[in-house]
């Protein structure tokens, strides 16, 4: 019952959040130079064109009217039109989030995969030499802008060793993107770096709390080997949290993939909004971030609701 | 980009009780790091006046010189001087950083102060507000406005401010709950002390070492947050530049082995950021406060 008004509760506050959110963009749409006219019209059109479109879709109407409108435009899944691509955000959208969403799962995995057993054998041998220096190279991980590292790779594994290309794998469809995996290999491990760094840092502070624990101590007193206390208990029981915190990390995977995109010429979501900020297109601009924005408020969901169900100790952070 | 590394390293105990400085002081890598940031200081703010160069004008019979001799960096493809350019650029980068993490803090810290001591609907809107804008990452926000105009160095400042003042003010909100409900908040209530009072003497002095730290996490982050600002073309402008902008010039430099046009202002954020997040860490020991997140 408790669990149940507690989902009802964050259901409601998420809604209520991307509803702030389509206030923000809706007011940027209305910020830029010319309105939204100038978002489906272009920006060759004339002032009585403008002047035309506004009347005829209600723009001249007051701003909490138009507001509504918007909105029920958006619930029909409609972004508007892109300035320099001739075709509709949503569309555009379509075509490469998938590509992004490669990216970022991969380079998840390759984060996760080391860090997590990293961090449980930094928190076995905490404070010990070992465990410092993991500390400390996890700090310089977090501290090197991802381009940089990205250059760096580059640097060494295309320009000094020639084993993997510097640009990623292009084409419009996924099976093009598998078809190359030697070219995915630089941007997924450049987006892997700074996860390794956060999650075994995660691994490491569950491990240590889950080591505390009541349930280790009887289960040490009981005879069992510390391995098997490890790998049987502590292990699960830290797992379940840290994987959840990827929900958290959504945004940052989103602004991973836009340097990344940018950086190794790949054609996904990030390099669609990139370029769609040098050239000011500004419904690509706002449709992508009203997603991203769905996408990280979905993901914080997420993982409140499974840190809630798997601690219920955890008490919800937020009113 | 988000500061979610900081978690929770403060699970081992203090023992004992020691003034805060002290631990401070104990604390090898926050020391290290308060060293870096003062040598930094130095290098880019006082290291001009004893190696004073020409950041303005292009040399064209000085492009692309190695390092060596009296060009310890070598020179860029207009000529400018690596060495110099590097206390240039970082000028910018640690007074852009400094500054928008201490703006943030500043706007997050009122934001959640209020919100915490106001509770009730008020609170309620302002943390969803804040939830709102945790949805939109700050590079995609920056890279909107960098559509809509180009702001100098003081608008710099405010704009990464604005974009990052969210997490310091759930930080302050969280602190403020504890703090409203003890005895003497109650009691300045009760003999007719303002809501204001209650904040400005009780609330907010109370809640000082949640700041400062939340202040040097918020700078670390700032000074990452302008270097991806610059090299996604939204920085300051050429002839004027910083580490982030370097890197973006490099580029392509780079990639025909001129390494030593990134890598110097690289490894230069590197440094900062890393000496922010470690004189962070060991404020947040010595005061023995929560970490963010």
């Amino acid at each position: 019952m408790e669990t149940t008004l507690y989902l009802a509760r964050r259901l409601l506050q998420a809604l209520a959040v991307i509803l702030i959110v389509t206030v923000v963009v809706f007011c940027l749409l209305h910020a830029l130079p010319g309105g939204p006219a100038r978002g489906i019209l272009g920006p060759q059109a004339t002032a009585q064109q403008i002047a035309a479109f506004n009347h005829e879709q209600g723009l001249d109407r007051p701003l909490p009217v138009q507001y509504v409108y918007y909105l029920r435009t958006l619930l029909h899944g409609d972004l508007g039109t892109s300035y320099t691509l001739n075709d509709a955000v949503s569309r555009l959208i379509e075509q490469r989030l998938p590509k992004t969403l490669v990216l970022t799962v991969l380079s998840a995995l390759a984060g996760l995969a080391p860090a997590i057993p990293l961090g449980m054998w930094q928190a076995v041998r905490r404070n010990k030499p070992a465990d410092h220096v993991v500390t400390a190279l996890g700090f310089v991980a977090y501290s090197t802008p991802v381009y940089f590292l990205g250059l760096l790779l580059i640097l060494v594994f295309t320009q000094t060793l020639r084993w993997f290309p510097s640009q990623a794998p292009q084409g419009d469809t996924l099976s093009q993107v598998f078809a190359d995996p030697v070219a995915l290999v630089l941007p997924v491990l450049t987006g892997a770096a700074s996860m390794v760094a956060v999650f075994s840092r995660y691994m490491r502070a569950a491990t240590l709390e889950n080591l505390a624990e009541d349930y280790v101590r009887t289960a040490r007193a009981g005879g069992s080997r510390p391995a098997a206390i490890l790998w049987k208990h502590v292990f699960r029981n830290s797992l379940t949290p840290v994987i959840a915190m990827l929900g958290y990390y959504v945004p940052v995977l989103f602004g991973g993939a836009l340097v990344v995109e940018q950086l190794f010429n790949y054609p996904g979501m990030g390099l669609l909004f990139w370029s769609a900020a040098q050239s000011s297109d500004y419904p690509v601009l706002l449709g992508c971030v009203l997603v991203i924005s769905v996408a990280t408020v979905i993901g914080t969901l997420l993982a409140d609701v499974v840190q809630r169900i798997v601690d219920p100790r955890v008490k919800a952070e937020r009113t | 980009m988000t500061a979610v590394l900081r978690a929770s390293s403060a699970l081992e105990p203090v023992a004992g009780y020691r003034l805060p400085l002290r631990r401070f002081a104990h604390n090898r890598p926050a020391v290290a790091g308060l060293a870096v940031v003062v040598l930094f200081l130095l290098f880019c703010f006082v290291g001009p006046l004893i190696h004073p160069t020409d950041q303005t004008h292009t040399d064209l019979t000085q492009v692309n010189l190695a390092p060596g001799g009296a060009r310890l960096l070598g020179t860029d493809a207009v000529g400018h001087d690596e060495f110099g350019r590097l206390m240039y650029g970082g000028k910018v980068s640690l007074l852009v950083g400094l500054a928008s993490g201490v703006l943030a803090t500043v706007v997050g810290t009122v934001w959640g102060a209020v919100a915490g001591y106001a509770g009730g609907w008020l609170d309620a809107v302002m943390m969803r507000i804040v939830d709102a804008g945790i949805a939109i990452p700050a590079l995609f926000i920056l890279l909107v406005v960098s559509a809509i105009t180009t702001p100098d160095t003081l608008g710099l400042i405010v704009v990464l401010g604005l974009v990052s003042w969210l997490v310091p003010s759930r930080l302050v909100r969280a602190e403020t709950l504890t703090l409203k409900s003890r005895d003497y908040v109650l009691t300045l209530r009760a003999i007719g002390g303002t809501h204001g009072r209650a904040i400005g003497r009780h609330i907010l002095p109370n809640s000082v070492s949640t700041i400062v730290v939340a202040a040097t996490f918020q700078v670390a982050d700032a000074i990452l947050l302008v270097a991806y600002v610059s090299y996604l073309g939204l920085g300051v402008q050429p002839p004027s530049t910083d580490w982030g902008g370097m890197l973006s010039a490099g580029l392509t430099a780079a990639y025909s082995g001129r390494w030593w046009l990134i890598v110097p202002p690289g490894l230069a954020i590197i440094l900062v950021v890393c000496a922010f997040n470690a004189i962070g860490d060991g404020l947040r020991d010595a005061f023995d406060v929560r970490g963010r997140g």
